[in-house]
């Protein structure tokens, strides 16, 4: 199947587990990778896993699936990659990966139901010996910043291993999607990670308008496309300057921290809201861009793009940024693929992945945005490669401006297809977000999946900080700068 | 180091005046709601059914719209073509007490000055500890935004501080998870008394789109006693320095 493109629920049958394994791993070895892998429960003590391989060169994905009882043979040992889903399924449904490495919950859900612990009282991989000392921070932290818990493992200052423990965000987003579309619907889509509003909500509607076999307008489709690169914009430049910020270098931070407001401005001249709220909806979008407001955007988008070049280059210019940046929360090509990282996180690490270009829908399959890349996998190629993306979108929104379509906004969307599944993928600003929907025979979500890049993330950010000075935490994680309710849902 | 000072001059110098008016305001900004004088009974229906938090209906005879419910979607204003409800550009609407949230066609009050104790205390400067409960980072991202250059909140004497113990009080955001109760109740016990609670945005005075979710608490006041209600689904940067800034009575 393609990106957003509904297949029957139906699919290919598995005599065993096994062969289920057997086909993703060969799946794997011609270069796929895992976008989502998750369960839900069917009759008899059943549980349906669903796996979705991501083939990027070709732009194809491919949907298996298979029923469990009890326990299967973890896949985690032959796919590092699925670790984390393994640890979501193992917590959500009971179903045991027998062989896998570090089996905990990662949201601690049912932390109301039955009394386990929370995200910070449970057990941590311990390293004991002369010296070693364990680092605690969070749930609440210093900054102005969602909740989460990492534990580290230090000698003196030097990190040997760092555990993030997360789920203090769980807001049950998942399991109040059964049973709609709803009028909440969408304001939960808005709200999963509140910073990647526009995409999110695309993730959604992509899924949506698939599965009711919609078309949206060309005009909506751009502006959608204009929408998602202003978010980007505004969030890579705000991490430039939380970056400049955390080593110290406050002309770039104070900067960044005004250019990305303007941003926010210029997605709210469009929708009224700073975060792309009330914007994106299920057969198009709510407000259109008029021929006074289309030049208005062109105008601000130029001048805030020269003030932006003006303090990134500054930044990247200073000797003491970049003695910072330079080798610090280093990640090597080999374990970005083993830990299957996606977004700027990958693309730092030389990895030529990124959704608009691999799976593009809507208007990134009329106008393309090359994949922006950095071979060093540091802080450094993380800044640098987001530096790289702002150029491009910059670029991308002022050529949609130009030739803007004409047409209608929004057309009116039919009825969802019956008992089909479909997976819908965006290139978000963080990263590869994929929703996959599966309807019942009334046409209604009986099974909604989220996965936020954040997901992929999380362990890129814990293996990065091997070795490095625990001071050097804050800047890599701005590096990162994942979601933690994104992750948490 | 010339190059710096090259750049501080493009740059420029953007702190926004505050109060500003509300004209600054993008025009599809979508601020304080104004309910009309008569409100047919289909128009009122047409909202209610279209509300997904429930925030407008029938109260006690009186069409009333919540503010700390309001999502700030404006589907009721499409509903009833603007005949019932339509948002202005106010950006002020923050509010002490939950009953002042409640709009009719009865003007509701704002945030008044603090009781003259605590402003005796906190008349001149105000320290505040910021948790997120369950927020999505959007209202988190526009409290940070007042750090910014371009609020520059440090003017108002407010600062943003990295431990509870430092603080008079905290700007709490998100429904209050199941999941941060205990470090919700922690930090609150944590501040030195007399200490002042400021919920930030529909989740965290309602519950927001994740009421009722089993997973998590229906806001702050269910939880600790809350001093000022900053509504808004995330309200925007104004709405809460305005608020911050009311509760202080520094204008």
């Amino acid at each position: 199947m393609y990106n957003s493109q509904p297949q029957q629920l139906k699919g290919e049958a598995f005599a065993s587990f096994r062969e289920f394994r057997d086909r993703v791993l060969q799946g794997i070895r011609l270069g796929a990778r895992v976008v989502s892998f998750w369960g839900y429960p069917a009759h008899d003590g059943m549980v349906i896993l669903v796996m979705t391989l991501a083939f990027d060169k070709e732009g194809y994905l491919e949907t298996l699936s298979i029923g469990v009882k009890g326990s299967y043979d973890s896949l985690t040992p032959c796919i590092p990659q699925v670790h984390w889903f393994e640890r979501e399924i193992f917590e959500k449904w009971g179903v045991r990966p027998e062989g896998h490495p570090w089996l905990k919950p990662i949201r601690f859900e049912n932390t109301h139901n039955n009394n386990q612990s929370l995200p910070s009282v449970t057990d941590f991989m311990r390293i004991d010996g002369e010296e070693i000392h364990e680092v605690a921070v969070g749930p609440v932290h210093a900054g102005i910043i969602e909740p989460g818990h990492f534990r580290f493992q230090c000698h003196g200052e030097q990190v040997f291993h760092l555990e993030i423990s997360l789920g203090y965000q769980h807001r049950g987003v998942e399991k109040a999607l059964i049973g709609g579309p709803d009028k909440r619907t969408i304001h939960y889509m808005e709200t999963l990670s509140g910073d990647t509003t526009i995409g999110h909500s695309l993730a959604y509607v992509q899924a949506i308008e698939g599965l009711a076999g919609c078309s949206v307008p060309l005009r909506a489709s751009v502006i959608r496309s204009i929408m998602l690169e202003l978010e980007r914009l505004a969030n890579h430049t705000g991490d430039l300057g939380a970056m400049a910020q955390d080593v110290g270098y406050l002309p770039t931070s104070s900067y960044c921290g005004r250019l990305r407001g303007d941003f926010l401005n210029t997605t709210a001249l469009i929708c009224g809201n700073r975060f792309g709220r009330n914007m994106v909806r299920p057969g198009g979008v709510m407000f259109d861009i008029d021929e006074a407001m289309r030049k208005e955007i062109i105008k601000r988008l130029k001048s805030i793009f020269s003030d932006v070049r003006n303090a990134v280059s500054l930044m990247l210019d200073s000797a003491m940024v970049i003695d910072r940046f330079d080798e610090t929360g280093t990640l090597t090509k080999e374990e970005a693929l083993d830990l299957g990282l996606v977004g700027v996180a990958a693309r730092a690490c030389g990895i030529e992945r990124d959704v608009r270009f691999d799976f593009p829908v809507g208007a990134f399959q009329f106008s393309q945005i090359p994949v922006s890349t950095y071979s060093t996998g540091d802080v450094f190629a993380r800044a640098f490669v987001r530096w790289l993306e702002i150029q491009r979108s910059v670029e991308f929104i002022l050529k949609q401006l130009e030739a803007l379509p004409a047409g209608s906004i929004n057309v009116a969307v039919p009825p969802l297809q019956k008992e089909h599944i479909n997976v819908s993928l965006v290139e978000g600003w963080r990263g590869e977000i994929c929703h996959s929907i599966i309807t019942d025979q009334d046409g209604k979500i009986s099974r909604y999946k989220i996965v936020d890049p954040s997901f992929h993330n999380w362990m890129g950010l814990a293996v990065a900080l091997r070795g490095e000075e625990i001071s050097d935490f804050p800047l890599c994680n701005k590096s990162f700068n994942l979601s933690y309710c994104g992750h948490d849902l | 180091m010339i190059k710096t000072l090259f750049a501080r001059l493009k740059q420029g110098y953007r702190t926004i005046p505050f109060p500003v008016d509300s004209k600054a305001l993008p025009e599809r900004y979508m601020g304080r709601p104004v309910i009309s004088v008569d409100v047919s009974e289909d128009d009122a229906r047409k909202c209610e059914h279209v509300c997904s938090t429930g925030a407008i209906g029938k109260n006690n005879e009186r069409f009333v719209l919540d503010l700390g419910k309001c999502l700030f979607c404006g589907e009721c204003q499409k509903a009833c073509s603007g005949k019932a409800v339509s948002f202005s550009r106010d950006y002020c609407l923050a509010a002490e007490n939950k009953s002042d949230l409640l709009i009719s066609n009865v003007k509701a009050g704002q945030a008044r000055e603090l009781s003259k104790k605590i402003k005796h205390i906190f008349g001149r400067s105000l320290k505040l500890r910021q948790v997120s409960a369950g927020g999505c980072n959007a209202c988190e991202a526009d409290i940070n935004v007042l750090n910014t250059l371009s609020y520059d909140l440090g003017r108002f004497g407010i600062q943003f501080v990295a431990s509870p113990r430092h603080a008079d009080g905290m700007v709490v955001t998100g429904p209050v998870t199941k999941n941060m109760r205990l470090a919700l109740e922690k930090t609150y016990a944590a501040i030195p008394a007399p200490k002042l609670v400021i919920a930030v945005g529909a989740c965290a005075i309602s519950g927001g789109p994740y009421k009722d979710h089993e997973e998590v608490n229906n806001g702050v006041n269910s939880i600790i006693p809350v001093d000022l209600y900053v509504p808004g689904c995330p309200p925007h940067p104004l709405t809460i320095l305005d608020g911050l800034v009311k509760i202080m009575k520094k204008r």
